[in-house]
């Protein structure tokens, strides 16, 4: 019951978020909320099924350049170019499974890290495709605003709601995907591999599926945002991006519902917010450095992450 | 084959360096199953605490190294102590995660203090160079392979021969028993860290030689010495030197013959590619242990 008024408040917080918000505050709230999306992704490969990645920030290059080949170069509309990110994606991250099938823990998460460098490399390479360093253009969702009787809604909120849209599926099924046979043989996986094989889990199928899943929504993440920077450069998929979606899993609390776009808002929002104190001289990187801290200070304090400390009843950890 | 002896003697001082830088990953994985992501930080720290201590104080370059080694190994040990002791028996990964959060601060921290810019290491060798058989010797790779080589005899008769290399290599076998018989095992921990400062602050030294320099971006060196450490199999320190030296030896032979199709910059990933087809044959690195099962 408190979970139920606790999601509705949350719901109806985001919803009225763009007509509280400034344009800058609103394109940062955006850009948290796309980041959510992949993060419920990652939510689900580390903190449901415990397969460690660091290569979040390959699957929504991916994501993003199957985006800008479908939607920009063939022309496709929105409505396919973003879905179709997510299966080219989930595609590459069936092809990464069975390699996690021979490693575990930290060799996985270096493997992974390989992953970003190679892919760096490719999209470095691959002018036709990315533009090379120089970086390329990327469609756009929105290009007018949005008129409902009195109300405008410009493109900048229309990008907000279609990411919360977005998250708000991937959230459902990330809830849902945990009361069936395949989140509980995933969780059975993370708590301890050899007892889940004993007992008749599939751990093959179910590392495949993991990696998949969270490739997709990495990757109709990284479409929608690369749309919304408009412009991109190879450079934007590194292992920075990859850390601070591993940060915002744990920040928010892996295994958690909530986890994902809590962490988001932490992690995506803090370097843009930090900037704007007005105490912090702007010429050196303080911001950065204070990112760093805050890292390291929250995990000390609270290492079971934001969604730990809200005490939620439906935790993963049951 | 004078090209290629260059390229090899190369990629061996390359890959002695990596060795310490790997070393010091394997030392802290084996005790507390951590990867540090810090270990970059904490050589860019030592490469411009050197920096420092030699040009900006003017003292004498060998004690300025033997300075910044031991406020590195403090450093590292602080860094135990304050931070990461208070965080056991959580998931590793959020153990790993705070080493990335202390390597940002520090990065960061570190470009603040000295700016962007490049800066002089102090050292005496400089560019001098000497020429053997064809090939081209700088001074610093020499002493680099020296050092190197010395550092690792230094720390394998440590570990074999002294009650904290068994302490250690005990607290890596079995925690609970290591404890239950006496050993401090927090301060072995704590000695590992410092350890690894200390490996970090030489690995730093000889990757800002010449050609290199102290600057931000030295620290991205540990991101390639990564693939040395799991090709040797983690927490393996034997297996850390032998990838170490595997690895740069890749590195620099890609650089002088990989063709131009693969793309420029191609030497920057072919450790990864190699270290994936080890993987791929070989799980858990060349010198790593297969954790048995108990079912």
């Amino acid at each position: 019951m408190r979970a139920r008024a606790l999601l509705i408040a949350a719901a109806l917080v985001l919803l009225v978020l763009p007509f509280q918000l400034g344009t800058s505050a609103l394109t940062t709230a955006t850009f948290v909320v796309i980041a959510a999306i992949g993060a419920t992704g990652l939510n689900v490969l580390t903190g449901y099924a415990g397969q460690i990645s660091l290569g979040h920030a390959f699957f929504l290059a991916v994501g993003a350049y199957t985006g800008a080949k479908l939607g920009e170069d063939l022309g496709w509309s929105a409505a396919l170019w973003i879905p179709a990110a997510g299966v080219v994606a989930g595609l590459f991250g069936a092809l990464v499974g069975p390699i996690a099938l021979r490693l575990s823990g930290l060799y996985l998460a270096i493997v992974t890290l390989a992953l970003v460098f190679i892919g760096q490399h490719v999209f470095f390479n691959a002018e036709s495709l990315t533009g090379g360093p120089q970086g390329r253009a990327f469609p756009p969702v929105f290009t007018e605003p949005l008129a409902l009787g009195a109300l405008l809604i410009d493109t900048n909120g229309l990008y907000y709601y279609l990411a919360l849209a977005l998250l708000a599926g991937a959230t459902a099924f990330a809830w849902n995907v945990r009361r069936t046979r395949a989140g509980r043989a995933m969780v059975a996986v993370r708590e301890r591999e050899l007892a889940a094989c004993v007992m008749g889990v599939d751990v093959r199928r179910v590392k495949v599926a993991a990696f998949t899943a969270a490739a997709f929504m990495a990757g109709a993440s990284g479409a929608l945002y690369a749309s919304y920077l408009s412009f991109a450069q190879p450079g934007e998929w590194s292992l920075l991006l990859s850390i601070q979606f591993v940060a915002a899993v744990i920040v928010g609390g892996m295994g958690t519902v909530a986890g994902p776009l809590l962490g988001s808002a932490v992690v995506f929002a803090l370097p843009t917010l930090l900037k704007e104190l007005p105490f912090l001289p702007q010429e050196a990187d303080l911001a950065s450095i204070a990112y760093g801290l805050l890292i390291v200070v929250f995990l000390v304090l609270q290492p079971r992450g934001l969604a730990g400390l809200l005490n939620q009843p439906k935790e993963a950890h049951s | 084959m004078t090209e290629f002896l260059q390229l090899l003697f190369q990629g061996l001082s390359l890959g002695a360096t990596y060795a310490l830088v790997a070393l010091g990953f394997a030392v802290v994985y084996r005790s507390s199953g951590v990867i540090n992501f810090a270990q970059g930080a904490m050589l860019l720290l030592g490469a411009y605490a050197i920096s420092w201590l030699a040009v900006d104080l003017g003292v004498a370059f060998g004690l300025a190294v033997l300075a910044a080694t031991i406020v590195l190994a403090l450093g590292g040990a602080g860094l135990h102590a304050l931070v990461l002791r208070r965080v056991v028996g959580q998931p590793t990964f959020v153990l790993v995660m705070i080493t990335i959060g202390v390597g940002i601060a520090v990065t960061h921290g570190v470009e603040a203090a000295f700016g962007p810019d490049r800066r002089l290491l102090g050292d005496p060798w400089g560019s001098s160079a000497f020429e053997a058989g064809g090939v081209v010797v700088n001074t610093v790779k020499v002493w680099g392979i020296a050092v190197t080589a010395l550092a690792l005899a230094a720390y394998f008769a440590f570990d074999r021969y002294t009650r904290w290399g068994l302490a250690m290599q005990a607290t890596a076998a079995d925690e609970e028993a290591t404890l239950s018989v006496g050993v401090p095992v927090r301060r072995v921990h704590a000695a590992t860290w410092a350890m690894a400062g200390a490996l970090a602050t030489l690995g730093g030294l000889f990757l800002a030689g010449f050609p290199g320099a102290p600057q931000p971006a030295l620290g991205d060196a540990a991101l390639r010495a990564f693939p040395a450490v799991v090709v040797g199999g983690l927490g393996s320190p034997v297996g850390a030197v032998v990838g170490g030296v595997l690895i740069g030896v890749i590195e620099v032979l890609t650089s002088g013959y990989a063709p131009e199709s693969l793309g420029t910059n191609f030497y920057a990933v072919a450790p990864y590619i190699a270290m994936i087809a080890i993987l791929l044959v070989r799980p858990y690195g060349l010198f790593g242990a297969r954790p048995v099962e108990r079912v």
